[in-house]
């Protein structure tokens, strides 16, 4: 058991500004209150700039409280705050009864991603302020967007699992309304039902792993659990492990819940740069590592996590490679980039660090890329098929330039921050196993080729956009949040300088000594980056060397079919579970109809039928009753005598 | 005492009583076969209250000379009512309430 190693959770009460934690929720609560309360047509003047506000606040806050953190010894980097009650069971009578109290937990993990979600909102927000500028309701859209936030800082914020819950369905609401934002389309809101309902089948996960969390330790705190974990069997924390897993999975889209993703790119932009790429999709990755004192104690499940990253980074990298519609690649991308994450969680003590550490740059980068495509989408009036883009540099330098950081970044140029996370995720994976190690490097190469086939589809190549469609730049609005994430993505990497990341995250996943890789890290680095190579220069020859058609060729080989129809995942999904659940239905549409109604509908009749009978005893002649009467008293009378006489 | 006699005549009497009340026609008839019925009881159990020498069966004889005075009353209007409205006492005629 590695259960010393693991550092316990165990807060201490906070002072001075960790006593306005609380705040940092609250701001983008009272913005999506104000606005919805009020609605879309008296907050039309202010809200977008109530919206950034409330955020900005939640930012600043978040930072000074980041540098009171790292002002205070690295042992007591825990504050906790009481709240209130939550709810309580517990009474005279009922001494084993739950208490759940709504706590904050703040501590290096969760400080990490307050400034990822307050600052990479807050730029979004900014970003939307430009992007739905001409939209009826960009009120109601700020109000989403204010709710999301807030919803994602009470997910990282709580300190037990039900408040994590809380947050966890808060993102989901928000993405589903954000996803369906345009519902007037059917086809988003068909993708809005799609995202709820997959994602419904990760929170049967969540809900079976804090019941089970209660069944057996009584209680759902983190401190608590943490303390008594190796008071459980290695049963329940595996099954408390695979129970957590299948929420990340709905959440964060690995395989096999991985589908809803894809679709989830019928909403506006800024939202898939924020939700579907930064932050919410990134909470399944925090849900491990929070819980990583359940996963250490639990080889099965550790190993599942691995093998749900490893075969999602691959399975989203093939999809990236075959999608025309732009955000449709880069969703992909981000699927295979959280595999990355995954895999790097379900590493252990040696892997968190790099999780984080990648969920950060790639929250930077990934949101660049977003926020650039939107800004593609804007300039050609919200086409997203790249067959239509081509030889946008010219025309949109500013989009290009910060477009390119993100794509230099991502696929793991030396320098960029992409490059510094990713090598030490491949690096971490091939100590622990080369052929997890292989995979994630032919993971990088496949990368390296999707991007660059998407950078040169949109900006490169030849025209081959229609007449009358004018390519201009965005407004400063949006050139200027584009600009703040580009320098982020280039500069990420001065996150691990000094292995400063490993050292401010140690006192929540613990510390471990560093494993030499089997070949010398400088050399994998250097192989990495020649498959890297590799991966750009196909796509160079493949794509940049040729005409690009407008339309998708049909002829195409299996592997490239199987990957625009998404892997046959929705296929699968609808063979497996939708047409035996339509078929079960029909079944007890059937029965209903042929059994159910008709007993129902026979007795009704049967009794209709006796009463007809029936009445005809009311004949209304007096004598009649009075004979009745009389035989009924002789009746009685007779009855009364056989009992007596007997 | 022998009750025996007594209560023989009552006997009869309820039987004279709970025909006439099935076999009559006439309202007024069927009322007086009614008041035999309630008369023959009220012999019966004066002669049980002799038999047992208390006063139980004359005091509930009494209640019931009480409530055959009260239906007198109620039942007699009733039948004026009806052979006003309809020209006729025969209980067969009075037969609205039915299916």
């Amino acid at each position: 058991m590695l259960t010393s190693d693991i550092p316990v959770v165990h807060p201490a009460a906070g002072t001075g500004i960790f006593d306005l934690l609380w705040l940092i929720i609250a701001l983008p609560a009272i913005g999506a209150t104000i606005i919805l309360v009020l609605g879309n047509e008296r907050t039309k003047s202010y809200a977008h700039w109530l919206g950034v506000g409330t955020v900005a606040g939640s930012f600043l806050l978040s930072l000074i409280a980041f540098f009171s953190l790292a002002g205070i010894d690295e042992h007591e980097r825990q504050v906790g705050q009481h709240l209130w009650t939550w709810f309580e069971t517990q009474s005279s009578t009922n001494p084993g009864g739950l208490t759940v109290d709504f706590g904050i937990l703040y501590d290096p993990l969760s400080a990490l991603f307050l400034l990822l979600i307050t600052g990479v909102g807050g730029i979004i927000h900014v970003y939307s302020v430009g992007y739905m500028e001409h939209d009826e309701r960009r009120p109601r859209f700020f109000a989403y967007l204010n709710l999301f936030v807030a919803a994602m800082l009470t997910l990282v914020l709580a300190d037990n699992y039900l408040g994590v819950f809380l947050g966890w369905e808060g993102v989901g609401l928000a993405s589903y309304l954000l996803i369906g934002f345009w519902q007037h389309k059917t086809s988003a809101a068909v993708a809005a039902k799609k995202a709820f309902v997959v994602n419904r089948v990760g929170d049967i996960g969540m809900a079976l792993g804090t019941m089970l969390l209660i069944a057996t330790f009584g209680s759902v705190s983190f401190d608590y659990v943490s303390e008594h974990i190796g008071e459980a069997s290695d049963t329940t924390v595996t099954l408390l492990g695979l129970a957590f897993l299948l929420a990340a999975c709905g959440k964060s889209a690995q395989v096999p819940l991985q589908s809803w993703l894809l679709d989830a790119m019928e909403g506006p932009t800024p939202v898939s740069a924020l939700i579907h790429a930064a932050t919410m999709v990134t909470a399944g990755v925090y849900l491990v590592t929070r819980s990583n004192f359940i996963y250490e104690n639990s080889q099965p499940a550790q190993t599942a996590v691995v093998i749900v990253g490893v075969v999602t980074l691959l399975w989203g990298a093939v999809i990236g490679c075959a999608k025309d519609d732009i955000k449709k690649a880069l969703a992909g991308s981000t699927m295979s980039q959280i595999g990355y994450m995954m895999l790097a969680a379900g590493l252990g003590v040696a892997g968190y660090a790099f999780a984080i550490f990648h969920l950060l740059t790639h929250g930077f980068f990934k949101a660049n890329m977003f926020l650039g495509a939107g800004s593609v989408m804007h300039a050609m009036d919200d086409d997203v098929d790249m067959r239509h883009y081509g030889a946008l540099q010219k025309l949109l330098p500013v989009t290009f330039l910060t477009f390119a950081m993100g794509y230099l970044s991502i696929i793991g140029f030396p320098g960029f921050s992409g490059f510094w996370s990713k090598d030490k995720i491949i690096e971490a994976a091939f100590t622990e196993n080369t052929v997890v190690g292989i995979a994630a490097m032919a993971g990088a190469g496949i990368t390296a080729f999707y991007m660059t086939r998407l950078m040169l589809m949109t900006f490169f190549t030849k025209k081959r956009w229609e007449e009358g469609v004018h390519p201009h730049e965005s407004p400063w609005v949006m050139t200027g949040p584009l600009i703040a994430l580009a320098a982020l993505s280039v500069l990420g990497g001065f996150l691990l300088l000094g292995d400063w990341i490993v050292e401010w995250l140690s006192p929540v996943v613990g510390h471990v000594e560093h494993h030499e890789p089997p070949i010398p890290a400088l050399a994998l680095t250097a192989i990495i980056v020649a498959v890297v190579a590799v991966g750009v220069a196909i796509a160079w020859f493949t794509i940049g060397k040729q005409e690009v058609p407008r339309e998708a060729p049909q002829n195409v080989s299996f592997v490239t079919r199987a990957a625009r129809a998404d892997l046959y995942g929705d296929a699968l999904n609808e063979a497996v579970l939708m047409r035996p659940g339509d078929r079960l239905v029909e079944g007890l549409i059937v029965l209903d109809d042929n059994v159910i109604d008709v007993f129902v509908d026979g007795t009704a009749l049967a009794s209709g039928g006796v009463s007809l009978g029936l009445r005809r005893l009311q004949n209304g002649f007096v004598r009649t009753y009075a004979l009745s009467i009389l035989g009924g008293a002789a009746l009685v009378v007779l009855a009364l005598l056989a009992v007596n006489l007997s | 005492m022998e009750a025996g006699p007594f209560i023989v005549l009552s006997a009869i009497l309820f039987t004279i009583g709970a025909t006439g009340v099935l076999v009559r026609r006439n309202a007024i008839v069927v009322f007086m076969c009614v008041e035999l019925m309630l008369n023959a009881c009220n012999l019966a159990l004066v002669t049980f209250a002799r038999v047992h020498g208390n006063l139980d069966g004359q005091v509930a004889a009494f209640f019931v000379m009480v409530v055959a005075a009260a239906e007198v009353v109620v039942g007699l209007a009733i039948i004026m009512t009806i052979f006003r409205t309809r020209r006729s006492a025969s209980v067969d005629d009075a037969s609205l309430l039915r299916f």
